[in-house]
Protein backbone atom coordinates (compact mmCIF):
# COMPACT_ATOMS: atom_id res chain seq x y z
CA UNK A 1 0.00 0.00 0.00
CA UNK A 2 0.91 3.51 0.44
CA UNK A 3 4.27 4.08 2.19
CA UNK A 4 4.91 7.53 3.92
CA UNK A 5 6.27 9.03 1.30
CA UNK A 6 3.14 8.89 -0.91
CA UNK A 7 0.63 9.98 1.62
CA UNK A 8 2.83 13.12 2.10
CA UNK A 9 3.04 13.56 -1.97
CA UNK A 10 -0.74 13.30 -2.11
CA UNK A 11 -0.92 16.10 0.64
CA UNK A 12 1.34 17.90 -1.35
CA UNK A 13 -0.31 17.58 -4.50
CA UNK A 14 -3.55 18.44 -3.05
CA UNK A 15 -2.47 21.42 -1.15
CA UNK A 16 -0.33 22.43 -4.26
CA UNK A 17 -3.90 22.37 -6.65
CA UNK A 18 -6.48 24.05 -4.10
CA UNK A 19 -4.19 27.26 -3.96
CA UNK A 20 -3.15 27.23 -7.32
CA UNK A 21 -6.97 27.04 -8.26
CA UNK A 22 -7.93 29.90 -5.58
CA UNK A 23 -5.33 31.54 -7.47
CA UNK A 24 -5.90 30.82 -10.84
CA UNK A 25 -9.78 32.22 -10.20
CA UNK A 26 -8.65 35.01 -8.69
CA UNK A 27 -6.48 36.15 -11.56
CA UNK A 28 -7.99 34.47 -14.11
CA UNK A 29 -11.79 36.02 -14.12
CA UNK A 30 -10.58 39.85 -14.62
CA UNK A 31 -8.71 38.77 -17.28
CA UNK A 32 -11.49 36.31 -18.77
CA UNK A 33 -13.30 39.42 -18.18
CA UNK A 34 -11.14 41.85 -19.81
CA UNK A 35 -10.88 39.83 -22.77
CA UNK A 36 -14.79 38.63 -23.52
CA UNK A 37 -15.44 42.74 -23.23
CA UNK A 38 -13.10 44.59 -24.49
CA UNK A 39 -12.62 46.10 -28.57
CA UNK A 40 -9.16 46.23 -27.99
CA UNK A 41 -7.38 44.98 -31.66
CA UNK A 42 -4.16 43.59 -30.48
CA UNK A 43 -6.28 40.98 -27.60
CA UNK A 44 -5.24 38.24 -29.92
CA UNK A 45 -1.65 38.55 -28.94
CA UNK A 46 -2.85 38.49 -25.03
CA UNK A 47 -5.02 35.35 -26.08
CA UNK A 48 -2.10 33.35 -28.03
CA UNK A 49 0.41 34.74 -24.98
CA UNK A 50 -2.50 32.91 -22.36
CA UNK A 51 -2.81 29.29 -24.49
CA UNK A 52 0.78 28.89 -25.17
CA UNK A 53 1.10 26.17 -22.30
CA UNK A 54 -1.85 24.26 -24.12
CA UNK A 55 1.22 23.38 -26.82
CA UNK A 56 4.27 23.82 -25.07
CA UNK A 57 6.47 21.13 -23.76
CA UNK A 58 6.00 21.62 -20.12
CA UNK A 59 9.52 21.34 -19.58
CA UNK A 60 10.11 24.10 -21.49
CA UNK A 61 7.84 26.19 -19.56
CA UNK A 62 10.10 24.35 -16.17
CA UNK A 63 13.04 25.23 -18.10
CA UNK A 64 12.38 28.87 -18.81
CA UNK A 65 10.86 29.10 -15.28
CA UNK A 66 13.74 27.75 -13.46
CA UNK A 67 15.68 30.43 -15.23
CA UNK A 68 13.62 33.56 -14.34
CA UNK A 69 12.98 32.27 -10.52
CA UNK A 70 16.69 31.26 -9.67
CA UNK A 71 18.94 32.68 -7.83
CA UNK A 72 20.10 34.31 -10.40
CA UNK A 73 17.43 34.74 -12.88
CA UNK A 74 15.77 38.60 -12.70
CA UNK A 75 12.90 37.56 -10.59
CA UNK A 76 14.72 35.14 -7.49
CA UNK A 77 17.76 37.82 -8.10
CA UNK A 78 15.83 40.67 -7.20
CA UNK A 79 13.57 38.43 -4.50
CA UNK A 80 16.84 37.30 -3.52
CA UNK A 81 18.50 41.15 -3.12
CA UNK A 82 15.37 41.92 -0.99
CA UNK A 83 16.59 39.91 1.73
CA UNK A 84 14.31 37.14 0.81
CA UNK A 85 14.97 33.81 -0.92
CA UNK A 86 14.74 32.32 -4.70
CA UNK A 87 11.67 30.41 -4.75
CA UNK A 88 12.77 28.20 -7.25
CA UNK A 89 12.70 24.54 -5.52
CA UNK A 90 10.27 25.97 -3.03
CA UNK A 91 6.34 25.00 -2.53
CA UNK A 92 5.35 29.04 -3.45
CA UNK A 93 7.80 28.71 -6.57
CA UNK A 94 5.36 25.54 -7.74
CA UNK A 95 2.24 27.24 -7.08
CA UNK A 96 4.00 30.13 -9.43
CA UNK A 97 4.68 27.69 -12.32
CA UNK A 98 0.62 25.89 -12.08
CA UNK A 99 -0.49 28.94 -12.20
CA UNK A 100 0.87 30.01 -15.57
CA UNK A 101 0.88 26.38 -16.64
CA UNK A 102 -2.82 26.06 -15.73
CA UNK A 103 -3.91 29.41 -16.30
CA UNK A 104 -5.83 28.37 -19.76
CA UNK A 105 -8.19 25.54 -18.35
CA UNK A 106 -8.91 28.62 -16.22
CA UNK A 107 -9.02 31.52 -18.51
CA UNK A 108 -10.77 30.06 -21.67
CA UNK A 109 -14.15 28.12 -19.97
CA UNK A 110 -14.29 31.62 -18.46
CA UNK A 111 -14.41 33.97 -21.32
CA UNK A 112 -16.39 31.73 -22.98
CA UNK A 113 -18.93 32.06 -20.22
CA UNK A 114 -18.77 35.70 -20.40
CA UNK A 115 -19.09 36.23 -24.07
CA UNK A 116 -21.98 33.71 -24.08
CA UNK A 117 -23.80 36.15 -21.78
CA UNK A 118 -23.98 39.02 -24.43
CA UNK A 119 -23.76 42.78 -23.73
CA UNK A 120 -27.87 42.83 -22.89
CA UNK A 121 -27.86 41.24 -19.39
CA UNK A 122 -25.27 44.16 -18.09
CA UNK A 123 -27.09 46.80 -19.77
CA UNK A 124 -30.82 46.12 -18.02
CA UNK A 125 -28.18 45.55 -14.92
CA UNK A 126 -26.70 49.36 -15.35
CA UNK A 127 -30.73 50.83 -16.23
CA UNK A 128 -31.72 49.04 -12.59
CA UNK A 129 -29.43 51.05 -11.09
CA UNK A 130 -26.34 48.43 -10.51
CA UNK A 131 -22.48 50.18 -10.52
CA UNK A 132 -20.03 48.03 -12.78
CA UNK A 133 -18.45 46.11 -10.04
CA UNK A 134 -22.24 45.82 -8.34
CA UNK A 135 -23.50 44.05 -11.31
CA UNK A 136 -20.75 41.86 -12.35
CA UNK A 137 -21.37 40.04 -9.03
CA UNK A 138 -24.77 40.14 -9.06
CA UNK A 139 -25.34 39.49 -13.14
CA UNK A 140 -22.25 38.48 -15.02
CA UNK A 141 -21.12 35.82 -12.13
CA UNK A 142 -23.99 34.37 -11.11
CA UNK A 143 -25.00 33.85 -15.48
CA UNK A 144 -21.65 32.97 -16.02
CA UNK A 145 -21.28 29.69 -12.71
CA UNK A 146 -21.01 26.84 -15.36
CA UNK A 147 -17.89 28.66 -16.27
CA UNK A 148 -16.87 28.95 -12.94
CA UNK A 149 -17.20 25.29 -12.38
CA UNK A 150 -15.67 24.17 -15.19
CA UNK A 151 -12.55 26.71 -14.88
CA UNK A 152 -12.50 25.30 -11.26
CA UNK A 153 -12.25 22.02 -11.87
CA UNK A 154 -10.29 21.63 -14.86
CA UNK A 155 -7.37 23.96 -13.02
CA UNK A 156 -7.77 21.58 -10.63
CA UNK A 157 -7.45 18.58 -11.96
CA UNK A 158 -5.32 19.84 -14.49
CA UNK A 159 -2.65 21.28 -11.61
CA UNK A 160 -2.66 17.63 -10.28
CA UNK A 161 -1.68 16.12 -13.37
CA UNK A 162 1.44 18.09 -14.20
CA UNK A 163 4.94 16.60 -14.33
CA UNK A 164 7.04 18.45 -16.82
CA UNK A 165 6.67 22.05 -14.85
CA UNK A 166 7.07 20.48 -11.05
CA UNK A 167 10.15 18.39 -12.34
CA UNK A 168 11.85 21.17 -13.66
CA UNK A 169 11.22 23.49 -10.63
CA UNK A 170 9.94 21.56 -7.95
CA UNK A 171 13.17 19.14 -7.01
CA UNK A 172 10.52 16.48 -5.81
CA UNK A 173 11.99 17.62 -2.17
CA UNK A 174 9.39 14.99 -0.19
CA UNK A 175 6.67 17.28 2.29
CA UNK A 176 7.11 20.21 0.43
CA UNK A 177 7.58 19.67 -3.43
CA UNK A 178 7.37 15.91 -3.88
CA UNK A 179 3.87 15.81 -5.89
CA UNK A 180 1.88 12.30 -6.97
CA UNK A 181 2.87 12.33 -10.63
CA UNK A 182 7.12 12.21 -9.90
CA UNK A 183 6.21 9.60 -6.64
CA UNK A 184 4.29 7.30 -9.55
CA UNK A 185 7.25 8.13 -11.76
CA UNK A 186 9.92 6.93 -8.99
CA UNK A 187 7.65 4.14 -8.51
CA UNK A 188 8.22 2.99 -11.80
CA UNK A 189 11.80 3.78 -12.08
CA UNK A 190 11.83 1.46 -8.89
CA UNK A 191 10.12 -1.41 -10.51
CA UNK A 192 7.70 -0.46 -7.38
CA UNK A 193 4.39 -1.19 -9.84
CA UNK A 194 2.42 -2.01 -7.10
CA UNK A 195 2.53 1.29 -5.65
CA UNK A 196 2.44 2.56 -8.88
CA UNK A 197 -0.54 0.99 -9.79
CA UNK A 198 -2.48 2.75 -6.34
CA UNK A 199 -1.52 6.15 -6.94
CA UNK A 200 -1.92 5.96 -10.71
CA UNK A 201 -5.26 4.26 -10.40
CA UNK A 202 -6.12 6.68 -7.74
CA UNK A 203 -5.84 9.57 -9.91
CA UNK A 204 -7.53 8.18 -12.95
CA UNK A 205 -10.81 7.87 -10.64
CA UNK A 206 -10.17 11.60 -9.33
CA UNK A 207 -10.23 12.62 -12.46
CA UNK A 208 -12.83 10.82 -14.30
CA UNK A 209 -15.41 11.97 -11.55
CA UNK A 210 -14.22 15.41 -11.40
CA UNK A 211 -14.90 15.86 -14.64
CA UNK A 212 -18.34 13.37 -14.81
CA UNK A 213 -19.30 16.43 -12.09
CA UNK A 214 -18.33 19.08 -14.69
CA UNK A 215 -20.11 17.71 -17.06
CA UNK A 216 -23.41 16.86 -15.27
CA UNK A 217 -23.73 20.66 -13.90
CA UNK A 218 -22.98 21.76 -17.21
CA UNK A 219 -25.99 19.66 -18.53
CA UNK A 220 -28.21 20.64 -15.67
CA UNK A 221 -27.50 24.16 -16.34
CA UNK A 222 -28.54 24.12 -19.73
CA UNK A 223 -31.96 22.26 -19.60
CA UNK A 224 -32.41 25.15 -16.57
CA UNK A 225 -31.55 27.59 -19.51
CA UNK A 226 -33.51 25.79 -22.51
CA UNK A 227 -36.73 25.54 -19.93
CA UNK A 228 -37.34 21.71 -20.41
CA UNK B 1 -39.58 69.79 -21.08
CA UNK B 2 -37.21 67.27 -22.29
CA UNK B 3 -34.23 68.38 -24.32
CA UNK B 4 -32.44 66.39 -26.10
CA UNK B 5 -29.33 67.25 -29.15
CA UNK B 6 -27.25 64.19 -29.51
CA UNK B 7 -24.83 63.30 -32.15
CA UNK B 8 -22.93 59.85 -32.27
CA UNK B 9 -21.54 58.52 -34.63
CA UNK B 10 -21.98 53.92 -34.79
CA UNK B 11 -19.74 52.73 -37.85
CA UNK B 12 -21.06 54.61 -40.62
CA UNK B 13 -24.42 55.97 -39.24
CA UNK B 14 -24.14 58.61 -37.78
CA UNK B 15 -27.22 60.03 -35.70
CA UNK B 16 -28.07 63.39 -34.76
CA UNK B 17 -30.71 63.79 -32.78
CA UNK B 18 -32.44 67.24 -31.54
CA UNK B 19 -35.79 68.01 -29.94
CA UNK B 20 -37.44 68.82 -27.61
CA UNK B 21 -40.37 67.10 -26.01
CA UNK B 22 -42.91 67.64 -22.98
CA UNK B 23 -42.22 65.61 -19.78
CA UNK B 24 -45.27 64.11 -19.83
CA UNK B 25 -47.57 61.50 -21.39
CA UNK B 26 -46.31 59.13 -24.52
CA UNK B 27 -43.88 60.46 -27.20
CA UNK B 28 -43.55 58.51 -29.95
CA UNK B 29 -40.33 57.78 -31.88
CA UNK B 30 -41.15 56.65 -34.65
CA UNK B 31 -39.51 55.64 -38.16
CA UNK B 32 -37.99 53.19 -40.83
CA UNK B 33 -35.39 50.50 -39.58
CA UNK B 34 -32.30 51.43 -39.12
CA UNK B 35 -33.29 55.30 -38.80
CA UNK B 36 -31.29 55.70 -35.69
CA UNK B 37 -34.44 54.96 -33.20
CA UNK B 38 -32.53 52.51 -30.66
CA UNK B 39 -29.49 54.09 -30.95
CA UNK B 40 -31.61 57.09 -29.93
CA UNK B 41 -33.28 55.28 -26.76
CA UNK B 42 -29.76 53.58 -25.79
CA UNK B 43 -28.39 57.35 -26.23
CA UNK B 44 -30.92 58.73 -24.08
CA UNK B 45 -30.23 55.81 -21.40
CA UNK B 46 -26.61 56.35 -21.22
CA UNK B 47 -25.64 53.17 -23.00
CA UNK B 48 -24.36 54.94 -25.65
CA UNK B 49 -21.63 57.01 -25.55
CA UNK B 50 -22.44 60.19 -27.47
CA UNK B 51 -19.56 61.92 -29.06
CA UNK B 52 -20.70 65.08 -27.98
CA UNK B 53 -24.69 66.42 -26.72
CA UNK B 54 -26.40 67.81 -23.92
CA UNK B 55 -29.68 66.00 -22.60
CA UNK B 56 -31.69 67.38 -20.01
CA UNK B 57 -34.91 65.36 -18.25
CA UNK B 58 -36.97 67.68 -16.26
CA UNK B 59 -34.53 69.85 -13.87
CA UNK B 60 -31.61 67.19 -14.05
CA UNK B 61 -29.01 67.28 -16.78
CA UNK B 62 -27.52 63.93 -17.73
CA UNK B 63 -24.94 65.49 -20.11
CA UNK B 64 -23.20 68.33 -21.30
CA UNK B 65 -20.19 69.44 -22.83
CA UNK B 66 -17.95 68.13 -20.02
CA UNK B 67 -20.18 66.02 -17.63
CA UNK B 68 -21.98 62.15 -19.11
CA UNK B 69 -23.70 60.85 -16.15
CA UNK B 70 -23.14 57.47 -16.79
CA UNK B 71 -26.50 54.97 -16.71
CA UNK B 72 -26.77 53.04 -13.48
CA UNK B 73 -27.36 57.11 -12.11
CA UNK B 74 -29.61 58.03 -14.55
CA UNK B 75 -33.11 57.65 -13.02
CA UNK B 76 -34.28 55.92 -16.41
CA UNK B 77 -36.63 52.68 -16.62
CA UNK B 78 -35.74 50.68 -19.60
CA UNK B 79 -37.79 48.12 -21.69
CA UNK B 80 -35.67 46.29 -23.76
CA UNK B 81 -37.09 44.26 -27.00
CA UNK B 82 -37.06 41.00 -25.87
CA UNK B 83 -37.90 41.16 -22.62
CA UNK B 84 -34.02 40.50 -20.71
CA UNK B 85 -35.34 39.51 -17.75
CA UNK B 86 -32.23 37.98 -15.47
CA UNK B 87 -32.59 33.91 -16.34
CA UNK B 88 -30.87 33.58 -12.35
CA UNK B 89 -33.46 35.29 -10.69
CA UNK B 90 -37.26 34.54 -10.31
CA UNK B 91 -39.88 37.25 -11.04
CA UNK B 92 -39.72 38.25 -7.68
CA UNK B 93 -35.64 38.47 -7.85
CA UNK B 94 -36.40 40.63 -11.36
CA UNK B 95 -38.10 43.04 -9.59
CA UNK B 96 -36.11 43.83 -6.53
CA UNK B 97 -32.88 43.67 -8.52
CA UNK B 98 -33.95 47.74 -9.32
CA UNK B 99 -35.86 47.87 -6.28
CA UNK B 100 -32.86 47.37 -4.00
CA UNK B 101 -30.50 49.66 -5.90
CA UNK B 102 -32.92 52.36 -6.22
CA UNK B 103 -33.85 55.15 -3.74
CA UNK B 104 -37.87 54.48 -3.55
CA UNK B 105 -39.16 51.37 -2.07
CA UNK B 106 -42.47 52.04 -0.72
CA UNK B 107 -44.03 48.53 -0.50
CA UNK B 108 -47.52 50.00 -1.63
CA UNK B 109 -46.01 51.85 -4.67
CA UNK B 110 -44.15 48.17 -5.63
CA UNK B 111 -47.68 46.63 -5.25
CA UNK B 112 -49.72 49.07 -7.33
CA UNK B 113 -47.06 48.68 -9.93
CA UNK B 114 -48.11 44.89 -9.60
CA UNK B 115 -51.36 45.12 -9.90
CA UNK B 116 -51.52 47.25 -12.93
CA UNK B 117 -49.58 45.22 -14.95
CA UNK B 118 -51.63 41.87 -13.43
CA UNK B 119 -47.96 39.83 -12.21
CA UNK B 120 -49.03 39.07 -9.04
CA UNK B 121 -49.61 35.24 -10.08
CA UNK B 122 -46.10 35.04 -11.56
CA UNK B 123 -43.76 36.57 -9.08
CA UNK B 124 -42.82 33.05 -7.66
CA UNK B 125 -41.81 31.71 -11.67
CA UNK B 126 -38.79 31.43 -13.38
CA UNK B 127 -38.34 33.52 -16.04
CA UNK B 128 -38.58 30.37 -17.85
CA UNK B 129 -42.23 29.63 -17.16
CA UNK B 130 -43.31 32.39 -18.60
CA UNK B 131 -44.73 32.83 -22.33
CA UNK B 132 -43.80 35.84 -24.18
CA UNK B 133 -46.42 38.09 -23.03
CA UNK B 134 -45.66 37.76 -19.62
CA UNK B 135 -42.12 37.97 -19.60
CA UNK B 136 -42.49 41.79 -21.15
CA UNK B 137 -45.06 42.66 -18.45
CA UNK B 138 -42.81 41.82 -15.91
CA UNK B 139 -39.74 43.50 -17.90
CA UNK B 140 -42.00 46.70 -17.75
CA UNK B 141 -42.74 45.98 -13.77
CA UNK B 142 -39.37 45.82 -13.07
CA UNK B 143 -38.22 48.91 -15.02
CA UNK B 144 -41.45 50.99 -13.76
CA UNK B 145 -40.90 49.45 -9.82
CA UNK B 146 -37.04 52.20 -9.54
CA UNK B 147 -39.77 54.93 -9.54
CA UNK B 148 -37.83 56.16 -12.87
CA UNK B 149 -38.08 60.40 -13.87
CA UNK B 150 -38.37 58.62 -17.22
CA UNK B 151 -39.44 55.68 -18.79
CA UNK B 152 -38.11 54.37 -22.24
CA UNK B 153 -39.15 51.47 -24.44
CA UNK B 154 -37.87 50.46 -27.64
CA UNK B 155 -40.20 48.35 -29.35
CA UNK B 156 -41.45 45.86 -26.23
CA UNK B 157 -44.08 44.28 -28.87
CA UNK B 158 -42.25 43.88 -32.18
CA UNK B 159 -41.45 40.25 -30.68
CA UNK B 160 -44.28 39.12 -29.67
CA UNK B 161 -46.99 37.75 -32.05
CA UNK B 162 -50.81 39.26 -33.00
CA UNK B 163 -52.44 37.40 -29.94
CA UNK B 164 -49.86 38.68 -26.92
CA UNK B 165 -50.12 41.90 -28.45
CA UNK B 166 -53.29 41.98 -27.98
CA UNK B 167 -52.47 40.96 -24.77
CA UNK B 168 -50.17 43.48 -23.87
CA UNK B 169 -51.51 46.83 -24.80
CA UNK B 170 -54.45 47.43 -22.59
CA UNK B 171 -51.58 47.58 -20.19
CA UNK B 172 -49.31 50.05 -22.25
CA UNK B 173 -53.49 51.68 -22.00
CA UNK B 174 -53.52 51.84 -18.88
CA UNK B 175 -49.76 53.11 -18.20
CA UNK B 176 -50.68 55.58 -20.53
CA UNK B 177 -53.37 56.66 -18.04
CA UNK B 178 -51.82 56.09 -14.95
CA UNK B 179 -48.04 57.31 -15.41
CA UNK B 180 -47.09 60.17 -14.25
CA UNK B 181 -43.82 60.22 -15.76
CA UNK B 182 -43.02 60.75 -19.18
CA UNK B 183 -42.75 57.54 -21.92
CA UNK B 184 -40.69 57.65 -25.04
CA UNK B 185 -41.84 54.90 -27.01
CA UNK B 186 -39.64 53.34 -30.03
CA UNK B 187 -41.63 51.82 -32.81
CA UNK B 188 -42.08 51.10 -36.81
CA UNK B 189 -45.82 50.21 -36.01
CA UNK B 190 -47.97 53.32 -37.26
CA UNK B 191 -50.70 51.59 -35.48
CA UNK B 192 -49.29 51.48 -32.21
CA UNK B 193 -48.01 55.24 -32.53
CA UNK B 194 -51.43 56.61 -33.29
CA UNK B 195 -52.76 54.10 -30.37
CA UNK B 196 -50.26 55.22 -27.59
CA UNK B 197 -49.09 58.43 -28.61
CA UNK B 198 -49.61 62.25 -27.31
CA UNK B 199 -46.36 63.49 -29.29
CA UNK B 200 -44.29 62.33 -32.23
CA UNK B 201 -40.70 62.00 -32.47
CA UNK B 202 -39.62 61.42 -36.75
CA UNK B 203 -36.54 60.07 -36.99
CA UNK B 204 -35.24 59.49 -40.39
CA UNK B 205 -31.35 58.46 -41.81
CA UNK B 206 -30.82 59.12 -38.28
CA UNK B 207 -32.17 63.18 -38.18
CA UNK B 208 -35.34 64.21 -36.57
CA UNK B 209 -37.00 65.20 -39.27
CA UNK B 210 -40.14 66.42 -37.00
CA UNK B 211 -41.76 66.68 -33.70
CA UNK B 212 -44.79 67.78 -32.33
CA UNK B 213 -48.52 67.05 -31.03
CA UNK B 214 -49.38 63.12 -32.54
CA UNK B 215 -52.56 64.90 -34.49
CA UNK B 216 -50.61 68.25 -35.66
CA UNK B 217 -47.56 66.18 -37.23
CA UNK B 218 -50.14 63.40 -38.89
CA UNK B 219 -51.90 66.58 -40.49
CA UNK B 220 -48.49 68.45 -41.57
CA UNK B 221 -48.34 67.83 -45.49
CA UNK B 222 -44.10 68.56 -45.17
CA UNK B 223 -44.19 64.99 -43.40
CA UNK B 224 -44.24 61.74 -45.41
CA UNK B 225 -46.88 60.33 -42.69
CA UNK B 226 -49.31 62.51 -44.32
CA UNK B 227 -49.35 61.13 -47.59
CA UNK B 228 -50.80 57.99 -49.11
CA UNK B 229 -52.52 54.96 -48.59
CA UNK B 230 -52.10 54.84 -44.29
CA UNK B 231 -53.34 58.92 -43.96
CA UNK B 232 -54.94 59.36 -40.93
CA UNK B 233 -56.04 61.75 -38.64
CA UNK B 234 -56.74 61.29 -34.75
CA UNK B 235 -59.37 62.80 -32.51
CA UNK B 236 -59.75 62.83 -28.83
CA UNK B 237 -63.17 62.22 -27.27
CA UNK B 238 -65.06 60.59 -24.41
CA UNK B 239 -68.53 58.60 -23.82
CA UNK B 240 -71.53 60.70 -23.69
CA UNK B 241 -74.41 58.67 -24.03
CA UNK B 242 -75.66 55.10 -24.74
CA UNK B 243 -78.62 54.28 -27.67
CA UNK B 244 -80.05 50.82 -26.52
CA UNK B 245 -82.32 51.10 -29.49
CA UNK B 246 -80.12 51.26 -32.25
CA UNK B 247 -77.15 49.67 -30.26
CA UNK B 248 -75.02 52.79 -30.65
CA UNK B 249 -72.77 55.10 -28.22
CA UNK B 250 -72.27 59.33 -28.62
CA UNK B 251 -68.54 60.33 -28.73
CA UNK B 252 -68.19 64.14 -27.80
CA UNK B 253 -65.59 66.22 -29.09
CA UNK B 254 -64.72 69.78 -29.01
CA UNK B 255 -65.96 70.14 -32.70
CA UNK B 256 -69.72 67.99 -32.83
CA UNK B 257 -70.73 64.76 -31.94
CA UNK B 258 -69.77 60.85 -33.07
CA UNK B 259 -72.35 58.31 -33.53
CA UNK B 260 -70.60 54.86 -33.39
CA UNK B 261 -71.19 51.37 -32.64
CA UNK B 262 -71.77 50.96 -28.99
CA UNK B 263 -68.51 49.06 -26.97
CA UNK B 264 -70.60 49.78 -23.92
CA UNK B 265 -67.64 51.76 -22.75
CA UNK B 266 -69.19 53.62 -19.38
CA UNK B 267 -69.95 57.36 -19.80
CA UNK B 268 -66.86 59.85 -19.38
CA UNK B 269 -64.45 57.26 -20.58
CA UNK B 270 -62.00 58.51 -22.94
CA UNK B 271 -61.18 57.13 -26.39
CA UNK B 272 -59.25 57.86 -29.50
CA UNK B 273 -60.32 58.09 -32.66
CA UNK B 274 -58.51 57.17 -35.99
CA UNK B 275 -59.89 58.35 -39.38
CA UNK B 276 -58.64 57.32 -42.30
CA UNK B 277 -58.41 60.47 -44.79
CA UNK B 278 -59.86 58.12 -47.42
CA UNK B 279 -63.18 57.58 -45.30
CA UNK B 280 -63.78 61.05 -45.60
CA UNK B 281 -65.61 62.83 -48.22
CA UNK B 282 -66.54 66.44 -49.09
CA UNK B 283 -69.99 68.48 -49.71
CA UNK B 284 -70.95 71.70 -50.38
CA UNK B 285 -74.32 71.19 -48.76
CA UNK B 286 -75.27 69.30 -45.37
CA UNK B 287 -76.79 66.08 -47.12
CA UNK B 288 -79.77 65.41 -45.44
CA UNK B 289 -81.00 61.75 -47.10
CA UNK B 290 -77.65 59.97 -46.45
CA UNK B 291 -77.10 56.84 -45.01
CA UNK B 292 -73.98 58.72 -43.10
CA UNK B 293 -74.24 59.73 -39.28
CA UNK B 294 -70.90 61.50 -38.41
CA UNK B 295 -71.45 64.93 -40.74
CA UNK B 296 -69.94 67.89 -39.36
CA UNK B 297 -69.16 71.31 -40.84
CA UNK B 298 -65.62 71.87 -41.53
CA UNK B 299 -63.66 74.82 -43.47
CA UNK B 300 -60.71 73.76 -45.58
CA UNK B 301 -56.93 74.63 -44.41
CA UNK B 302 -55.06 73.51 -47.03
CA UNK B 303 -54.88 71.61 -50.77
CA UNK B 304 -51.90 69.84 -51.73
CA UNK B 305 -51.93 67.43 -54.69
CA UNK B 306 -51.45 63.70 -53.94
CA UNK B 307 -50.22 61.95 -56.55
CA UNK B 308 -51.63 62.28 -60.25
CA UNK B 309 -55.32 62.14 -59.72
CA UNK B 310 -55.94 62.91 -56.01
CA UNK B 311 -55.71 65.67 -53.65
CA UNK B 312 -55.33 65.67 -49.91
CA UNK B 313 -57.23 68.39 -48.14
CA UNK B 314 -56.38 69.43 -44.42
CA UNK B 315 -59.97 70.17 -42.70
CA UNK B 316 -60.33 72.46 -39.55
CA UNK B 317 -63.58 71.73 -37.56
CA UNK B 318 -62.97 73.92 -34.74
CA UNK B 319 -60.08 73.42 -33.63
CA UNK B 320 -59.56 69.69 -34.85
CA UNK B 321 -57.73 68.81 -37.65
CA UNK B 322 -58.60 66.42 -39.81
CA UNK B 323 -57.59 64.61 -43.30
CA UNK B 324 -59.53 63.88 -46.54
CA UNK B 325 -58.02 62.83 -49.70
CA UNK B 326 -60.39 63.42 -52.88
CA UNK B 327 -60.27 63.01 -56.58
CA UNK B 328 -58.62 66.43 -57.85
CA UNK B 329 -61.47 66.71 -59.74
CA UNK B 330 -63.83 66.41 -57.22
CA UNK B 331 -61.64 69.44 -55.83
CA UNK B 332 -62.26 71.25 -58.45
CA UNK B 333 -65.91 70.58 -59.20
CA UNK B 334 -66.58 71.72 -55.37
CA UNK B 335 -64.31 74.73 -56.18
CA UNK B 336 -62.19 73.97 -52.39
CA UNK B 337 -59.86 76.63 -51.63
CA UNK B 338 -58.45 77.64 -48.37
CA UNK B 339 -61.12 78.88 -46.07
CA UNK B 340 -64.36 77.80 -48.03
CA UNK B 341 -66.97 75.92 -45.72
CA UNK B 342 -67.57 72.55 -46.37
CA UNK B 343 -69.55 69.07 -44.79
CA UNK B 344 -67.17 66.14 -44.09
CA UNK B 345 -68.83 63.60 -44.60
CA UNK B 346 -66.84 60.36 -42.25
CA UNK B 347 -67.96 56.84 -43.64
CA UNK B 348 -66.23 54.87 -40.92
CA UNK B 349 -64.34 55.76 -37.64
CA UNK B 350 -61.60 53.17 -36.04
CA UNK B 351 -61.82 53.04 -31.86
CA UNK B 352 -58.46 53.22 -30.58
CA UNK B 353 -58.14 51.90 -26.33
Amino acid sequence: MLNEFDISALIVTLKLASVSTIILLLIGTPIAWWLSQTRFKFKVVFEAIIALPLVLPPTVLGFYLLITLGPNGPVGGMLESLGGVSIAFTFTGLVVGSVIYSMPFVVQPLQNSFSGIGRRPMEVAATLCASPLDRFFTVAVPLARSGFITAAVLGFAHTVGEFGVVLMIGGNIPGETGVLSIAIYDHVEAMEYGQAHWLSGGLLILSFIMLLFVYLLNRRFSIMRSGD
Amino acid sequence: MIDCKLNIRLGHFILDADFSIPDKGITVVFGPSGSGKTSLLRAIAGLERSDSGFLKIGNSIWQDGENFVPPHQRSVGYVFQDASLFDHLNVQGNLDYGVKRSSSTEKDFIDSIINLLDIKPLLDRTTVQLSGGEKQRVAIARALAVKPHILLMDEPLSALDLKRKQEILPYLDSLHDELDIPLIYVTHSPDEASRLADHLVLLEEGRVVGSGAINKMLTRFDLPISHGADATSLIEAKVVGHDDQFNLMYLSFSGGQFTVTDRELPLESKVRLRISARDVSLTQEQQIDTSILNIFSAIVDEIVPEGRSQVMVRLKIKDVTMLSCITRKSAELLELNPGKKVYAQIKSVALLS
